[in-house]
């Protein structure tokens, strides 16, 4: 572990008063049999609020995914994971698989990826969101039909007859998306977790999607955690954003903020990807769009200093041999680099 | 750029279009209903030579099948193809197998168009040995020239394609397609299963292979937003049809369309929002 | 509707081959009913052609055939030269035994195999599992034979159960309940012969269809959302899994027809087996006909089953 004892003294959580979710130097390592286990989430902590859209940016391979999987305690068993997760003051991580059972799709649920694969094809869409009612709370046959027809009008379909009794397959892809975000609604959850899943819709489909995401976050009060690789999504849409790579949060701060003046190199690249389609173009000078060069580095865990610094254009010769710890430049954000600003 | 643009126009087209329908019929259980999709309604495309022509389209809208009636892939019911200026559309079997070399495609789910069972180097020998352009050791050496030009590490041939980055296997596939030296690539949906920074990197490398092989790219994608950047052209489908064909700066300043403006607004308030929180945070 | 009207057509299609196979093969088998006859001095070769041409056996292969067919629209399902009667009066009874035998194993195979294979498929590599997974090969390795002989041996050791049979002497004054009794008890060595032996198969498929669904997408999904783990396992996966199942029900009825057959023959069960056999040592032509055809049937029956099952259970093939 003395990899990362150089990290700085966790600084005070600039939010008020009680947080939701309370995440503390999280760390998950996969491990197989015959390779060398690398930590695929390295000291994540970070908090969200009741109500709050946290943005979580970052290239598949991050770890983002594997964030949200810990969050819901679904890792396969071969994971080994450190660190805390409070849950309205309840450690997550301590909990037995009853308890977990119980908080999962009615205090913290999921919008997960591609809602084609992620529904049964064999089970009527309005059972698989009545199952879900009926894990979760007391009642019988005709009060689940109702809610779920209630739940089904709350993402905004019309035809709730139409999609209560179609099969996933005679469904388009914008109705699957919401039937998917109805399922994870249906018990009105504190906490609603979205991994990448606008990635597969048309761009007037996941316009709207948005719009109802953030519609339902406001009137219900649910806080969202948004997981995407698409900077551009998160504007107007995110409270706060926080930057993943590698596994370890770069940077994390209030979107206006990281975006307007963004602190981590690897922020700054991503947020440079962001086509200008209206008003000309963000072509270099040899006709190529800009990029960050370079890929993720293979995790292994001799690794040393910065994983960031094979890519990075103001890295030092400090940053090959030690790892940046997360510091706070100012009120409400958070870095890990030695070089920010520059 | 507008002067570039209007220079590009004036090419001659390496593949012509006319008039392609394409039907798929379905027939519903319990009764004698038909359920007809047109999925192609007389569609007239010309792509420019060594252009890169961007295809775009909400799903459903008949790209794909746009895209496999070109690919020669799949026969249209009515219309013609011409390929550097022969029809094709209804060549003889040997005429199309001669064909096919100079016309090669790259999937979007390159997981599922690469054989598991092989390794990396194989994938891209495949083709060469099928046609007999290459054998022994000249086979292997061709491969890892292919994987240095798309980005790869030769050192990588020996691996399965699954151990591979969503973004080094559609380089995998752009290698393979690039094998038997195509003039016509057609992409269909090849980036958007990759985040931002691997599709600007992907596009990237197009434009760097479209110079040295001298190609010409037909890119079929459902966000106009990154592909706008770079094409020379662009196409936009919408039920079957081609509402509006124009060069990049046409269509982006001056749609004519009503599909198309809706598609440029709704990438527009995306980076709208972007730029806003950009210039607003900025106090 | 297109699907199943195809599977019919199939079905019958399979009948008449079957039948005409069956004609072709008896043809060229050597020796007749009465070709034993032949070797009795008292009876004249002037009898045995006289009784040959009475039973139109002098006549060629495509007229029997026509007749054959013309004897079962009408009805007879031809004509018995051993016991002197016609083969669906001898059949209807024993076809019905050997239903009896063949329904209960696959019911209670099916019965023993769906939720032991969804249990082991929870946790594949648990102790429960491996030992499930050494049982099942153990027994796949086992012939019928074997099985059946040891079963008898167990019945005989112990004299808990009858040797053989499908009802004790006396049968027939039993009230109701004793009848019921002495069937349940005769039916227990065939019946379990047959479950063991087709057990491992479907033990097998279950489990390896269920821990291919579990690594579905959709499973895990359905395991964020809070739901329990039996509910996963039936209300989710099994419905998923249920496909190659029920293919392999179809399947699991030919072959346990077919084991029925010789578990019959030993265990004296008075089924479609014996019938067979002796029809077939004295070539009694049209019993034999008679008896592969009523087999064919039932198999064709439960496949076509199997068909209507999963046009019900999956809702993608009713749109194909």
């Amino acid at each position: 572990m003395g990899l990362f004892t150089n990290m700085m003294p966790f600084a005070t959580v600039s939010l008020e008063g009680a947080a939701l979710l309370r995440v503390r130097a999280l760390t998950v390592t996969y491990s197989t049999r015959n390779r060398q286990s690398a930590p695929a989430l390295r000291r994540v902590s970070f908090d969200i609020a009741p109500g709050e859209i946290l943005g979580i940016l970052g290239e598949s391979g991050s770890g983002k995914s594997t964030l949200a999987l810990a969050i819901l305690g679904l890792l396969p068993a071969n994971c080994s994971v450190e660190g805390t997760i409070l849950f309205q003051d309840e450690d997550l991580l301590q909990m037995d698989e009853s308890r977990w059972r119980e908080i999962r799709g009615a205090k913290i649920s999921m919008i997960f990826q591609e809602p084609g694969l992620s529904l049964s094809p064999v089970m009527r869409v309005g059972d698989q969101i009545a199952e879900i009612i009926r894990a979760h709370r007391p009642g019988n046959g005709k009060t689940r039909k109702l809610e779920c027809e209630a739940v089904l009008r709350g993402v905004r379909l019309s035809e709730v007859d139409r999609i209560y009794r179609a099969y996933p397959h005679q469904l388009s892809g914008g109705e699957l998306h919401r039937v998917a975000i109805a399922q994870a609604l249906a018990c009105r959850p504190d906490l609603v977790i979205a991994d990448e899943s606008t990635r597969s819709l048309d761009v007037t489909v996941q316009a709207e999607v948005l719009n109802l995401l953030r519609e339902i976050n406001r009137k219900r009060g649910s806080a969202l955690i948004f997981i995407t690789h698409n900077p551009a999504l998160l504007a107007g849409f995110a409270d706060r954003v926080m930057v993943m790579y590698a596994g370890g949060i770069v940077e994390q701060g209030p979107t206006a903020q990281v975006f307007s003046r963004p602190l981590h190199p690897y922020t700054k690249g991503l947020l440079q990807l962001i086509p200008r389609s209206r008003n000309g173009t963000n072509l270099t000078s040899e006709g190529r769009l800009p990029v960050i060069p370079g890929s993720l580095p293979a995790l292994n865990p001799s690794s040393r200093g910065c994983l960031f610094e094979p890519r990075c254009s103001v890295r030092t010769a400090h940053c090959q041999n030690e790892s940046p710890g997360e510091v706070t430049p100012e009120r409400g954000r958070r870095v890990s680099c030695f070089n920010y600003g520059n | 750029m507008g002067t570039e643009a209007v220079g590009r126009a004036i090419k001659p087209a390496l593949v012509k279009a006319r008039a392609l329908c394409k039907r798929y019929v379905q027939r519903a259980p319990f009764s004698r209903k038909k359920f007809v999709i047109d999925a192609l309604m007389d569609v007239d495309l010309e792509i420019a030579l060594g252009c890169l022509t961007a295809l775009v389209g909400e799903s459903g809208s008949g790209k794909s099948t746009l895209a496999s009636c070109l690919g020669i892939l799949e026969k249209p019911d009515r219309g013609e193809i011409w390929f550097e200026g022969s029809k094709v559309s209804f060549a003889n079997s040997r005429e199309l197998t001669a064909l096919r070399p100079k016309i090669q495609m790259v999937f979007q789910d390159s997981a599922g168009a690469l054989n598991p069972r092989f390794s990396a180097a194989q994938i891209i020998e495949e083709p060469l040995e099928i046609q007999g352009r290459e054998s022994g050791a000249r086979l292997r050496a061709r491969a890892c020239e292919l994987m240095e030009e798309v980005g790869l590490s030769p050192d990588a041939g020996n691996r399965s394609p699954l151990e591979f980055s969503g973004g080094q296997r559609q380089r995998l596939a752009i290698a393979r397609a690039l094998a038997l030296k195509p003039t016509f690539l057609i992409l269909d949906e090849s980036l958007s299963g990759l985040d931002l920074a691997t599709q600007a990197q992907i596009l990237n490398l197009l434009l760097d292979l479209q110079t040295s092989h001298s190609l010409t790219y037909l890119l079929i994608s459902h966000d106009l937003s990154l592909v706008g950047q770079v094409a020379d052209f662009v196409a936009v489908m919408h039920h079957g049809k081609i509402v509006e064909c124009g060069s990049r700066q046409q269509v982006f300043s001056a749609p004519q369309h009503a599909h198309t403006k809706e598609l440029l607004a709704s990438v527009g308030v995306v980076e709208a929002a972007f730029r806003t929180a950009q210039v607003g945070g900025g106090q | 509707m297109k699907y199943l009207e195809r599977r019919v057509i199939h079905g019958i299609l399979l009948l008449i081959g079957v039948s005409v196979l069956c004609f072709l093969f008896s043809d060229l088998a050597p020796g007749s009913f009465f070709d034993e006859m032949k070797l009795n001095p008292q009876i004249s070769s002037e009898t045995v052609a006289a009784l040959r041409s009475q039973y139109g056996l002098d006549k060629p292969l495509p007229v029997r055939y026509a007749r054959w067919v013309e004897s079962v629209l009408g009805g007879e399902w031809g004509y018995s030269f051993a016991y002197n009667s016609s083969v669906r009066s001898l059949l209807v009874v024993r076809a019905r035994n050997t239903l009896l035998l063949t329904t209960l194993a696959t019911l209670f195979s099916w019965l023993v195999a769906v939720p032991l294979g969804v249990w082991i498929s929870n946790h594949p590599g648990k102790w429960y599992d491996r030992l499930s997974m050494g049982g099942t090969s153990l027994l796949l390795s086992v012939p019928e034979l074997v099985l059946v002989f040891g079963l008898l041996y167990f019945a005989i050791r112990t004299h808990a159960l009858p040797v053989g049979g499908m009802t004790s002497v006396g049968f027939d004054q039993l009230g109701l309940w004793g009848k019921t009794i002495d069937l349940v008890t005769h039916l227990i060595v065939p019946v379990t012969t047959l479950v063991l032996a087709s057990l491992p198969v479907l033990v097998r498929h279950v489990r390896a269809s269920m821990v291919e669904v579990l690594k579905l997408p959709f499973i895990q999904a359905a395991r964020g959302h809070g739901i329990g783990p039996a509910r996963l396992l039936f209300r989710y996966a099994l419905p998923a899994a249920g496909n190659p199942l029920i293919s392999l029900f179809g399947l699991s009825v030919a072959g346990l027809l077919s084991g029925s057959l010789l578990v019959e023959v030993i265990t004296g069960w008075p089924g479609i087996g014996p019938l067979l056999l002796e029809a077939s040592m004295s070539r009694d032509l049209y019993v034999v006909v008679g008896a592969v055809m009523s087999s064919t049937l039932f198999m064709v029956f439960g496949s076509l089953l199997a068909d209507v099952m999963l046009v019900v259970v999956d809702p993608r093939i009713r749109v194909e």
